[in-house]
């Protein structure tokens, strides 16, 4: 119990579509266990984005249960969802989703600003977040100096620095080139290694390839959770 | 959200969208530019009228009695004219009465006036104003001496042709001479020039300078008065309690030699320093009075163009009050980053405001003779009331921004 990050029971989650009801879960029981590297798969309309919605506390389900590091979450009101996501889940975006007009450090430093870290503490942790991301030469940068790898790099290490239970990246790899796109992939590699605990979701093989587990979903239902054999760039 | 962090974001916000903030800013910045300036200006005015126009004028616990006022502020209508006019003058029988009745020591002076040529040495200066008193009439209008000496009452009593010049009269007509003892002519008449009136400077910029004085019963009694009868006569009491007695008295005592019966108005006037400024009050207070108007009117405007920027902003921001929201802001962290940032707009505009309007009061103060002193109070109610617009202004989109579902938001464009 104490090594499950992750535990879903028999999450449903459905959405009211003009006289129409949608299930776009129907009933998702799952397991993550601590330095657990999951890719979530599947073709759209699967339920891989409401899943995970759900999974990053920015959805509640209609039904079910959802223990994230210990808690069930799956009920909680929207400014208690705001404080699980600032300790606990770090996102990393297809499309960055970095603030324009701010360095790349201040980018970083966003999740602990409202985490109601202050001052010096708050700037060091920043920095070390970027530097683990190996940016520590970029910090003053804006986003529009940087190129897409590096952005995407600053964007894990604003997912990594309040040191969250799980980065959930969404298609992270979705707006790269293929080298970059490897780039990128390293880092998660190297970050599972040191021991964080990541869930991938794409549609991409080549990057789901680089997982230790791939669970695929297929009309808002498990189809397939294999252990394989990770590929790892050299 | 640490205020001073969504302060300092708001400030980058609007220095990154110089135009757009301007015009979020102009109405705020023209609401408080003319609340400083014309409060300025106003209590400069004030200022200025009671210190120099009414006791430089008319004299510090001075009145005078007069067969109608001179100074007049406002309308006056034609019927009033008329009635004013079909007054009878001010003889010396009145300023006799005045004089042996009243209960409380004064000084006394008749005087009249008039605007003529005055000629000197082959100079010729026009439109001087050529007044003939009685020997107080100096202490009364408490005029110093440049040079020389007013007229003695035995001159006074004789009615010497003597005169005392105004500064700019002696300047004029005597450059690099000394003027005592030249002889200056007034309507054809030669006067020995025995004193020159230290300068008195200018008031709404017509200078108080251009003057000659002789005594009473000299010869330019002839251009400045109708025989019998004089323009004004000067009372000055010793302070101001024994001058608002002189006063009463004074009127009383008009009455009678009149013949007035109660109810029956005054056929004359009596001018204080402080009716003469009741037409000022008057017009300060109509000031006063529509400015909170004209300052809600533009702070309204200013107020709804910053919500409606806002509104923009918001719409505009929506990913990144997403991204936020991903990152762990609240809804209250949401509502206050929009809220100062509203805020913020509006402060930064009334502190423009509050600058601008200093410098038009400044600037009032030093094209035109109209003074101007910054009130205080002025700019700690328009800090206030930029505050205030802005947190007003900024309740609804902010509001907005927080209720927005971190899914869709995340999704916008």
């Amino acid at each position: 119990m104490s090594d499950l990050v992750i535990h879903v029971v028999d999450l449903v989650r459905e959405y009211q579509m003009g006289a129409e009801r949608i299930q776009a879960l129907r009933g998702v029981s799952l397991e993550i266990r601590r330095n657990e590297y999951v890719a979530i798969m599947g073709p759209s309309g699967s339920g891989k984005s409401t899943m995970m919605n759900v999974l990053g506390c920015l959805d509640t389900p209609t039904s079910g249960e959802y223990w994230l590091a210990g808690q069930e979450v799956s009920r909680l009101s929207d400014d208690a969802l705001a404080r699980i996501r600032n300790r606990e889940i770090g996102f990393v975006f297809q499309t960055f989703n970095l603030l324009p007009r701010a360095t790349a450090l201040q980018n970083v430093e966003l999740p602990l600003v409202y985490g109601g870290v202050g001052g010096r503490d708050r700037r060091d942790r920043a920095r070390r977040a970027l530097e683990r991301v190996g940016l520590g030469n970029r910090m003053d940068h804006r986003p529009n100096e940087l190129s897409g790898g590096q952005r995407q790099r600053v964007a894990i290490a604003r997912a990594l620095v309040n040191e969250p239970a799980i980065l959930l990246a969404d298609e992270p790899t979705g707006n790269l080139d293929s080298t970059t796109s490897a780039d990128v992939m390293r880092v998660f590699d190297r970050l599972q290694t040191q021991g964080q605990t990541i869930v991938l979701v794409t549609h991409e093989a080549e990057i789901a390839a680089h997982a230790d587990r791939v669970v695929t979903l297929r009309d808002g239902r498990i189809a397939s959770d294999l252990r394989q054999d990770r590929t790892r760039a050299a | 959200m640490p205020f001073v962090e969504a302060v300092r974001m708001a400030l980058a916000t609007l220095w990154s969208q110089k135009l757009k903030s301007f015009f979020s800013l102009i109405g705020v910045l023209i609401g408080v530019t003319f609340l400083i300036a014309v409060v300025s200006i106003v209590q400069g005015m004030n200022v200025y009228m009671e210190d120099q126009f009414a006791n430089r004028l008319i004299g510090l616990n001075t009145f005078q009695v007069r067969r109608m006022p001179n100074m007049n502020m406002g309308n006056i209508t034609e019927e009033t004219w008329r009635e004013w006019r079909r007054r009878p003058r001010i003889n010396y029988g009145d300023s006799d009465f005045i004089e042996a009745k009243l209960g409380t020591p004064a000084l006394f002076s008749r005087a009249c006036d008039d605007r003529a040529e005055v000629v000197a040495g082959g100079k010729l200066a026009r439109d001087i104003n050529i007044v003939v008193a009685d020997a107080p009439f100096f202490r009364i209008k408490n005029y110093d001496f440049a040079a020389g000496r007013p007229f003695s009452p035995q001159e006074a009593r004789a009615g010497a042709a003597v005169v005392a010049l105004g500064f700019e009269v002696a300047e004029k007509m005597f450059p690099g001479v000394d003027p005592l003892g030249r002889t200056v002519a007034v309507g054809g008449l030669p006067y020995r020039v025995i004193g020159v009136v230290a300068k008195q400077g200018t008031l709404f910029g017509i200078s108080l300078d251009k003057f000659v004085i002789a005594p009473f019963d000299s010869p330019m009694q002839r251009l400045a008065c109708r025989l019998g009868f004089m323009d004004e006569f000067h009372v000055q009491s010793e302070n101001v309690t024994a001058m608002s007695q002189a006063v009463n008295q004074a009127e009383e005592l008009m009455r009678i030699r009149r013949k007035l019966r109660p109810g029956q108005g005054n056929n004359f006037a009596i001018q204080t320093a402080e009716a003469a400024l009741s037409g000022w009050k008057k017009i300060s207070a109509v000031l006063f009075a529509a400015l909170p108007g004209l300052v809600a009117i533009s702070l309204v405007v200013g107020g709804i163009v910053i919500m409606n920027i806002m509104l923009m902003a918001v719409s505009e921001r929506t990913r990144e009050i997403g991204v936020r929201k991903a990152l762990g802001a609240k809804r209250r962290d949401i509502l206050a980053q929009f809220m100062i940032e509203s805020a913020t707009i509006s402060t930064v505009g009334a502190a423009i405001g509050i600058g601008l309007g200093i410098g038009l009061a400044y600037l009032v103060k030093a094209l035109t003779p109209l003074p101007a002193s910054v009130a205080p109070w002025s700019i700690g109610v328009a800090v206030f009331l930029g505050i205030f617009v802005g947190m007003i202004a900024g309740v609804y989109p902010a509001s907005r921004a927080s209720k927005l579902d971190p899914i869709t938001a995340l999704r916008a464009e």
